[in-house]
């Protein structure tokens, strides 16, 4: 046994023993899936280079903080809060933004995307709206959105509304297109309405599709609202990360970097929970 | 006592291309309550566009199809289906999937568990209520279907190539199955295959529909169904009498088979 096999045995993250057996791996997806090791080791090699960089003087500071500022930062920003506002008040004002955009989205895209899926005339009337405004990054609409309502709540919920219409659209369009005609034919069958078979058929099949539209919805919404504060806003992370910017804080800057990066990374994990809660079935049709 | 009367039935579809497929041609039938009549041919002979108008999901080109005196249109919880794979309810359970026609048809609850608890009983899933269906192996869904089906207490179950993606053996109880579900309940079957062994033992009658356009080439009155329900199924597949009309079958569909390649290679 290797030393790594050793080590990895200790910490616990041994292979299953049909992955250790395989004698071909190159090409085998599922025998390189578990690299937990490996994961271990670069972010552990990361954090040393940075700690030991900043230590050794490396790097000029305005450029690049040593983990320490950051952290002061972290502490002092958490206490005593940054530009009026405490540090979890950035963040809530981020989220905040987005939940209400999003859930806006999903509100109308979801409902929109089933009648394009259900019905002819609708589809043939929004198609080419949709396709048109799909392709367009959410961020071209910034200066449009300060012009009709300023640079308050009201501008950034209508870009994040924007970002997350057209993706739900399209994933509950394609929820409606992935329900296999058999199961509509066997509901008909078995006595449903046409109403019965919306709710208790198409509606449950689409579930995974819409599921998916949801995560890539909250992934691009996080990045827009990051991205719109950056431009022009009065709180947020992103705001926070832009005045630390003229003052050259670089380490409120990479303060807000890392946590823009945590909470877009919580916000999939959460995502990826949930769907494996709510949808057990998923891939498995 | 229903009776399913299929009068002159013809199907033409319009291709992609611009022309047109005789999928039927003047295709008429009768079927007593209780009958259970297999279906067999080369694919593309129009199986399928049979029993969807049948089902209801097809409006034939001309023709009728009648339920005694009542002409249908469209789908109704009247005529059961049961597909080969893929249209059970992942996101049900088990027990949810065998209850679905009754809960759509707002039955009170308890009478829904009763007979979703007897219909588990009888296709052999009565620890499997509550097991979701994506865990079932492929047999056991099937069986999940039937009992869904069932469960509507229909005049007649249209099955479209039920068995058609299990292994042998399966196939084989599944068989089984289908011969004792028609014996306990009563009901009118038609049942399409592609096997010709399987069309033979499930079929009191026995179409053979040859393609171009498709119709009717033979029709059989078959003693095998009936003597499957007391006699040992191996013994009745061993027997002269089975192997005789198998291997009749066998080339009539190969030389059909034959005729198609002919045609294609023109
Ligand atoms: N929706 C359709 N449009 C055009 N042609 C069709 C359609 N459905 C079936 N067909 C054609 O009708 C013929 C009979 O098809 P089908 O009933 O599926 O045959 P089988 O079930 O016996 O294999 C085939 O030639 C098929 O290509
Ligand atoms: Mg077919």
């Amino acid at each position: 046994m290797t030393f790594i096999e050793r080590l990895k045995e200790r910490v616990g993250i041994s292979a299953s023993g049909l992955e250790k057996r395989k004698t071909v791996t190159f090409g085998d997806a599922a025998a390189v899936a578990d690299g937990r090791f490996w994961s271990m080791m670069s972010v552990l090699t990361l954090a040393m280079a940075w700690y030991v960089g900043s230590a050794l003087g490396w790097v000029n500071p305005i450029f690049w903080p040593s983990p320490a500022s950051v952290w002061d930062q972290f502490i002092s920003i958490s206490g005593e809060g940054y530009r009026n506002f405490s540090l979890w008040e950035h963040v809530w004002a981020s989220l905040y933004r987005i939940l209400v955009g999003f859930s806006l989205g999903c509100l109308i895209g979801i409902p929109l995307g089933f009648a394009m899926g259900l019905s002819k005339v609708v589809r043939g009337c929004f198609d080419p709206i949709v396709e048109f405004f799909r392709p367009i990054p959410p961020l071209a609409f910034i200066p449009l959105v300060i012009i009709w309502s300023g640079i308050g709540e009201r501008s950034k919920i209508l870009l994040l509304f924007f970002a997350a219409l057209w993706i739900m659209v399209i994933a509950a369009r394609a929820g409606v297109g992935s329900v296999k005609l058999s199961k509509i034919h066997a509901a008909y069958s078995l006595g449903a309405s046409k109403k019965q078979i919306l709710w208790h058929v198409i509606l449950p099949n689409s579930l995974p599709e819409i599921f998916t539209g949801m995560r890539v919805a909250m992934g691009v919404c996080w990045g827009t609202v990051v991205a719109a504060e950056l431009v022009a806003a009065e709180s947020g992370v992103g705001y926070m990360i832009m005045v630390a910017s003229k003052f050259l804080s670089t380490d409120i800057v990479v303060l807000g970097v890392i946590i823009v990066g945590l909470i877009g990374y919580g916000i999939d994990i959460l995502m990826r929970k949930l769907e494996a809660k709510l949808i057990p079935w998923k891939g498995k049709a | 006592m229903s009776e399913l009367v299929v009068n002159n039935v013809s199907m033409i579809f319009d291709t992609p291309d611009g022309g047109t497929v005789e999928a039927l041609r003047d295709l008429s039938f009768n079927l007593k309550q209780g009958e259970l009549l297999s279906i067999l041919g080369p694919s593309g002979c129009g199986k399928s566009t049979l029993l969807n108008i049948i089902a209801g999901f097809l409006a034939p080109t001309a023709g009728t199809v009648h339920m005694d005196s009542r002409e249908l249109h469209g789908p109704g919880a009247d005529r059961g289906m049961v597909f080969q794979q893929g249209a059970l309810f992942e996101w049900l359970s088990v027990a949810e999937n065998i209850g679905f026609g009754l809960t759509m048809q707002g039955r009170p609850k308890h009478e829904i568990r009763q007979t979703v608890n007897h219909l588990l009983e009888t296709v052999g899933l009565r620890d499997f209520g509550n097991k979701a269906v994506y865990e079932l192996s492929g047999g056991m869904q099937q069986r999940v279907a039937l009992a869904r089906c069932l469960a509507n207490d229909p005049d007649i179950i249209l099955m479209d190539e039920p068995l058609g993606a299990l292994d042998a053996l399966t196939r084989e109880k599944m068989q089984g199955l289908v011969l004792k579900l028609w014996k306990e309940t009563g009901k009118t079957i038609i049942l399409i295959t592609h096997s010709v062994e399987e069309a033979l033992f499930l079929g009191e009658k026995l179409f053979v529909m040859a393609p171009r356009p498709g119709r009717i080439h033979k029709e059989y009155s078959l003693p095998f169904a009936e003597a499957g329900l007391t006699q040992d199924p191996r013994e009745i597949r061993a027997s002269t009498a089975f192997v005789e009309k198998r291997e009749e079958i066998l080339s009539m569909i190969w030389e059909m088979e034959e005729q198609i390649m002919g045609t294609a290679e023109v």
